[in-house]
């Protein structure tokens, strides 16, 4: 095709004639419509319609002059966010309606960059909307499938290659470079070792033993070194305590480790509610003492209702019910909430009578 | 100048001298009983016992019992304290008006009085937790950092990090505390009104009551830093309104940007195409 001085396409040999809307070329565009004998036939396209922008140089210098806008606002946008980063004090609070008070520097922030991509996007839109050539092009598609003769000259080179290097012919070769391609994929494997060291049984136990006693997470100092015990008369029917044994208070680094099995829920229920003498035996005075970790994916149970007795769990909804034995009601988890058997010692503190009789928190694989 | 026993047989004079008699005696009567007197002395013990008494008779009695033993409605009050009834009747919790999953907070329709009154007439028959003094939930400012980390440690998982509530089973929910006074605070913590767990004064000592207020009033006036709260929820709230309000955005100026030709008038297209011809 050819285009005028401007690069304009040149309307006539795209079809437009100003004569009829609709023209015929050498290209198919745009038949004469009669009612065709085959109603599925290619309809062929549109007439090419040039937009102002193409027939007036007038409007295609404006349409420049307001992309060249945007773009420019864009740039300023960027750096008045560079700007506001390091002037805007970060305390600073602005009232928006109907928002209320926002941190100035994240409002500015926030608006600056906005406005710079989005007035770089609504540039590129419009300079291809108005200035970028809309000119319908056709594309033919092809076979994609190589000719019978192209595909038996590949073949025959690939097999002059192999007859040339002597692969079949020299044994030794052949199979030491397969044996040094098959074991370079195993140091990606062998690095894998460094996940370990295996857990072994510590999944099965936890800071919780004999006498360890249960500190309430309330009293714990700030750098987490010290904190008191609870003693039962503390603890009203309804109450929740959540505790941590004893020994975290000096795990240092372990800390992290030993508390995700160790924390502890106490409540205290009328013991006439406690459903098995078990669950009974394992408390003292009904007061009772459940793993905090949640039995599905181990997020920290907390939820108590005190009339239902329904510990909720607040990631997947699971529902335990305290009175029976940590028994699930409700929700994913498969297995009911761990127990802690607890007695008092010589002072009347609460301490724990060993540990868990099964291991906490969600299921693994070789659990059984 | 006429002196004042001249005028003593005026008619006016009867009058004049009733006036002032009666303003004596009424502002003697309020000196003596004035309202705010009779909050702390004015009314006895006894009395106050007795006017709780029998508001709790009219009000309360047909689901606690006439002696607060409890019936098939209501749980016996004996043992629940002042603090309890303060926090249910001023919240306008008690009286219920139906039995449901919760009891919600409704207009509260005694006054501070009476609600006094209650409350010592229910503490009288098996003790419990007092009302708390005002000094005990103060704002203190050194605190809040500490009752942030207790909030967090005991409250947020029901009430929300930010105190904003959130749902339990059946029906049930923990309420917001954005609204909540003080004092109301300090009493349901002491006392675990429906649901929610008690937390005694030896598992959250009274110094961290207050902090946990302190948090409380602080996060009130806290400014939302990122923009619109939006409930101060979470990942929900501002996922629901990124994936509807930001996308329906989105469609409406793709809508908007094509809903606008670009294209020339055929007039114009005709003009521009004999002006090309005429040039070449």
């Amino acid at each position: 095709m050819t285009a005028d001085e401007n690069g304009h396409p040149n309307l006539t040999e795209l079809g437009y004639d100003e004569r009829s809307p609709v023209a015929v070329d050498e290209h198919g565009h745009g038949h004469e419509v009669e009612l065709p004998e085959d109603p599925f036939a290619d309809p062929g396209l549109e007439p090419h319609r040039p937009r102002a922008t193409d027939i007036d140089e007038k409007v295609a210098q404006k349409a420049e002059r307001q992309v060249a806008a945007l773009f420019a606002l864009s740039a300023l946008a960027t750096i008045g966010f560079m700007v506001a980063y390091t002037e805007v004090p970060r305390t600073a609070v602005v009232n928006f309606f109907p928002i209320g008070a926002v941190s100035a520097s994240n409002f500015a922030l926030g608006m600056l960059l906005g406005i710079a991509l989005f007035s770089l996007g609504a540039g590129a839109v419009y300079w291809a909307r108005t200035l970028m050539t809309d000119v319908e092009l056709t594309q033919e598609r092809h076979l994609l499938e190589s000719g019978s003769e192209a595909k038996a000259q590949a073949v025959a080179e690939f097999e002059k290659g192999v007859a040339d290097s002597g692969i079949k012919r020299r044994p030794l070769i052949r199979r030491t470079l397969l044996g040094a391609l098959a074991v370079l994929p195993l140091p990606a494997l062998w690095v894998l070792r460094d996940l370990g060291p295996l857990p072994g049984d510590s999944l099965r136990h936890t800071a919780w033993k004999a006498g360890e006693l249960i500190i309430n997470d309330n009293t714990v100092s700030i750098d987490g070194s010290t904190g008191q015990g609870v003693k039962p008369e503390d603890i009203t029917i309804g109450t929740l305590v959540q505790g941590r044994p004893k020994a975290a208070l000096t795990a240092g680094d372990q800390y992290n480790d030993l508390m995700a099995k160790s924390a502890i829920l106490l409540v205290r229920l009328d013991p006439a509610d406690i459903k098995s003498q078990q669950q009974r035996d394992w408390g003292y005075q009904g007061i009772v003492a459940f793993s905090k970790i949640c039995t599905h994916v181990g997020c920290p149970v907390a939820l108590y209702e005190q009339q239902t007795h329904h510990m909720l769990c607040p990631c997947h909804q699971s529902t335990f019910d305290l009175s029976d034995g940590g028994k699930v009601i409700f929700g994913p988890a498969a297995r009911s909430l761990p127990q802690l058997p607890i007695t008092v010692d010589a002072d009347g503190y609460l301490v724990a009578k060993s540990d868990f009789d099964q291991p906490v928190g969600p299921s693994f694989w070789e659990r059984g | 100048m006429k002196s004042l026993s001249t005028r003593r047989r005026h008619p006016l004079a009867a009058f004049v001298v009733l006036a002032l008699g009666l303003a004596f005696a009424g502002t003697l009567f309020a000196a003596f009983v004035s309202p705010a007197a009779s909050a702390d002395t004015g009314e006895s013990a006894a009395q106050q016992l007795a006017n709780g008494k029998a508001l709790y008779i009219s009000s309360c009695s047909s689901c606690h019992g006439k002696n607060a033993e409890g019936t098939g409605l209501g749980p016996s009050l004996v043992g629940v304290g002042a603090a309890s009834v303060d926090f249910q009747v001023s919240t306008g919790r008690m009286p219920a008006k139906q039995l449901g999953a919760q009891v919600e907070a409704k207009q509260n329709i005694f006054s501070t009085q009476q609600i006094q009154d209650m409350a010592a007439y229910v503490q009288s028959l098996g003790g419990g937790p007092q009302i708390p003094a005002a000094g005990q939930y103060a704002y203190d400012a050194n605190a809040v950092a500490l009752g942030g980390q207790l909030f967090r440690e005991n409250c947020s998982q029901c009430h929300n990090f930010a105190g904003e509530g959130g749902a339990l089973t059946d029906g049930k929910f923990a309420p917001k505390l954005t609204q909540t006074n003080p004092q109301q605070i300090y009493e349901a913590m002491l006392t675990g009104p429906q649901n929610m767990p008690v937390f005694s004064d030896k598992v959250i000592p009274p110094a961290e009551k207050q902090a946990i207020i302190s948090y409380l009033l602080n996060s009130r006036n806290e400014p939302n830093y990122g923009g619109a709260g939006l409930g101060r929820l979470g990942p929900v709230s501002e996922g629901l309104f990124i994936w509807t309000v930001g996308l329906i955005a989105l469609l409406l100026c793709a809508v908007w940007i094509a809903a606008h030709t670009t294209k020339a008038s055929a007039q114009k297209a005709a003009q521009a195409a004999a002006a090309g011809k005429a040039g070449k």
